[in-house]
């Protein structure tokens, strides 16, 4: 006995038509799927909306202009472009390493660059102090032979955001670089080209979309960084203290700053996700 | 060894990538190219890339004009940067984010000229090959023909002393590969150097190379002129290239018994011992029934086992003792009524039989 075909449904002539274009099975999806989808999109969504209801519109321009929260605006953009600098010049050649050189401990290197990714930030912070505060085991020397003291310092900041920041530019790098086909860098060499050349006139041109994506993440990740900002260097203002710190204090003393400080992060963050869209999540190489 | 007072190129090396080891003694003459034939995985291209020097030999050496590139005994090793090679690659692997010149200058900017230079270089070799409409082009707007240009332009504008060509047409459909191909004969001829040319296509090695070397297994299993390759085959794989028949047997006066039963009766020239037999598919004649009055010496029966049109012809796989591939016309198959079990009877002339001695390698 062979069994007969279900009972047929209705299918109007749109869902027939959209079948046919997409040339697939029904994608309608199962109820108990959606339900705890909407609730996700609520969750993520709902906050913001919030923020963006809740922002002083009238008061938006004095807040934003007043001294302390240009200070911090300022502060947390040239820290953040100072650490994606950084983290470019010394991050990318860790990435080449640890992507085309076979050395002994590679892999444990590999994981305690990727650390930062996962441990909380104010660890880092707690970490950098003890290594370069006034009494750290480095700092200590810093002090005394040359009367450096990170601390508490624009130094401190920086620092800060590139030990939390920079680990997302390697690991981008470092994928980038091992999918890369080395048969372009092969050629290269058997075109003259020294291992340095190759680095500058090949490896890096065509790993640029992910290089650019790269510097971007570690951007907006230094940006937005707290934990071992304030752990480390503290929230003095005009010093220390970034708009994630500003934004913390600025909620217990006058909220409508901290709803119009969050509301200026949450639209770079929007202005970082679209250049990345446009610019380089679109998959295959860059315009 | 004779080949060390070569002036070209002379490989006597043993190069080992995992459990595969390419043993060969090679030797290739300035202006001459040498076509280097084989199956996947004969190790064809790991001979490139241990000259281009992507690999070190794991014995022997490499010289070049008496030079040494890579020498296992004393530790002297070129890099690939180093070595006066032009390198055209399989896919041409042109540098995608550079434009057609820039790709083309790229071997003599890195091999020292100032910019200025390089890109004047550039552009005589892009006129010389034609491709000066597209020096402005990226990688990815050209077609497969002009791409294949472009790799070999790049290639000999850094000035090679030895030019390596990894199966440098087969990329591209048949329709440009024909015109690529009278090309590249063309620059070839005009290469001073030796030139070493990977194909796995016999046609291609026919017509671009003045000597050939069958590689097998990693190991060579012929040399010689295209034609002593294409009419007197050594192993199975170079006569399926070159679409014979061949046949190990043992050679006594008038009559050659072969190792996998039945005999050929042969012209006479005095030959004694092993031997191989080279039948062209054409040559046999397939016949109903025992031809009671011929010519041919050689008549043996035998069962078709399978039919494959080949253009204006029909290729017959034969069982029998010997078996044979025989090509009759369309025509024939259906007079004699050919299907898959048919009875036919096969025969061939004496004098259609090149019968030769087992020289895995021809003198030079």
């Amino acid at each position: 006995m062979v069994a007969g075909p279900a009972a047929p449904s209705r299918l109007t002539a749109r869902e027939r038509a959209r079948r046919a274009a997409q040339g697939r099975v029904s994608r309608s999806a199962p109820a108990p799927l959606v339900a705890p989808a909407l609730i996700a999109v609520a969750f993520l969504v709902l906050p913001l909306a919030g923020l963006v209801v809740r922002a002083p519109w009238s008061r938006l321009g004095p807040v934003l202009s007043g001294a302390d929260a240009t200070q911090a605006l300022v502060l947390s953009l040239w820290t953040a472009t100072v650490t994606t600098g950084i983290s470019l010049v010394i991050g990318v050649p860790l990435a080449w390493l640890l992507a085309r050189v076979s050395f002994p401990g590679r892999r444990i290197l590999r994981a305690l660059v990727t650390l930062p990714l996962v441990f909380p930030p104010v660890v880092g912070g707690v970490a950098l102090l003890l290594a370069f505060g006034r009494t750290g085991f480095l700092g200590r020397y810093l002090n005394s032979w040359f009367g450096l003291t990170i601390p508490f310092t624009p130094i401190a900041v920086v620092m800060a955001e590139t030990f939390v920041a920079m680990p997302f530019l390697i690991i981008t790098v470092e994928g980038a670089l091992r999918s890369a086909d080395q048969g372009f860098e092969e050629a290269a060499a058997t075109l003259g080209a020294g291992r340095m050349t190759v680095f500058r006139r090949v490896t890096v041109p065509m790993i640029a979309p992910s290089l650019g994506a790269g510097a971007v993440l570690c951007w907006a990740r230094a940006l937005g960084e707290f934990g071992a900002t304030i752990t480390f260097a503290g929230s003095f203002p005009g010093q220390t203290e970034t708009m994630p710190i500003a934004v913390y204090y600025a909620l217990e003393t006058d909220p409508d700053a901290a709803i119009a400080l969050s509301l200026v992060l949450l639209a770079v963050s929007v202005i970082v996700l679209v250049s990345l869209r446009d610019r380089w999540l679109r998959g295959g190489s860059a315009p | 060894m004779t080949h060390e007072s070569s002036d070209g190129l002379v490989v006597d090396a043993e190069v080992r990538r995992g459990d595969f080891t390419l043993a060969v003694s090679i030797a290739a003459a300035p202006g001459q190219v040498l076509g280097v034939l084989g199956p996947n995985g004969a190790g064809k291209s790991t001979l490139l890339a241990a000259v281009a020097g992507l690999i070190p030999v794991a014995a022997g050496c490499i010289t070049l004009a008496g030079q040494v590139l890579d020498d296992a005994s004393t530790g002297a090793f070129v890099e690939a940067a180093g070595r006066p090679v032009g390198f055209v690659f399989q896919n041409y692997r042109l540098f995608p984010h550079m434009t057609v010149a820039d790709n083309v200058a790229f071997s003599p900017r890195a091999r020292g000229r100032r910019k200025k230079a390089a890109r004047s270089a550039a552009s005589h070799w892009l006129g010389r090959l034609g491709l000066a409409d597209l020096a402005h082009r990226k990688p990815g707007e050209l077609s497969g023909g002009q791409a294949q240009k472009v790799a070999l332009a790049r290639a000999l504008a850094g000035q090679p002393a030895l030019l390596l060509l990894d199966e440098p047409l087969s990329a591209l459909d048949a329709g440009t590969r024909l015109d690529v191909q009278a090309e590249l004969k063309r620059h070839l001829a005009d290469f001073t150097g030796p030139s070493l040319l990977v194909t796995h296509d016999p046609l291609e090695a026919l017509v671009l190379a003045d000597r050939l070397l069958v590689l097998e297994a990693g190991r060579i299993a012929q040399e010689g002129t295209p034609a002593q390759v294409a009419r007197q085959p050594a192993t199975d794989y170079v006569a399926r290239l070159v679409g014979l028949n061949l046949y190990a047997g043992h050679a006594d006066g008038s009559k050659v018994a072969l190792s996998q039963g039945g005999s050929f009766a042969i012209p006479d020239h005095g030959q004694h011992g092993d031997v191989l037999v080279a039948v062209r598919p054409s040559a046999v004649a397939v016949s109903s029934q025992r031809p009671v009055a011929s010519s041919a010496r050689n008549a043996w029966p035998a069962r078709v086992a399978g039919l494959t049109l080949l253009a204006d012809r029909v290729r017959l796989d034969l069982d029998g003792q010997p078996p044979a591939l025989v090509d009759v016309t369309p025509a024939a198959v259906a007079e004699l009524a050919l299907q898959p079990g048919s009875q036919v009877w096969l025969t061939v002339k004496a004098t259609d039989l090149e019968v030769y001695t087992h020289a895995g390698r021809q003198p030079e």
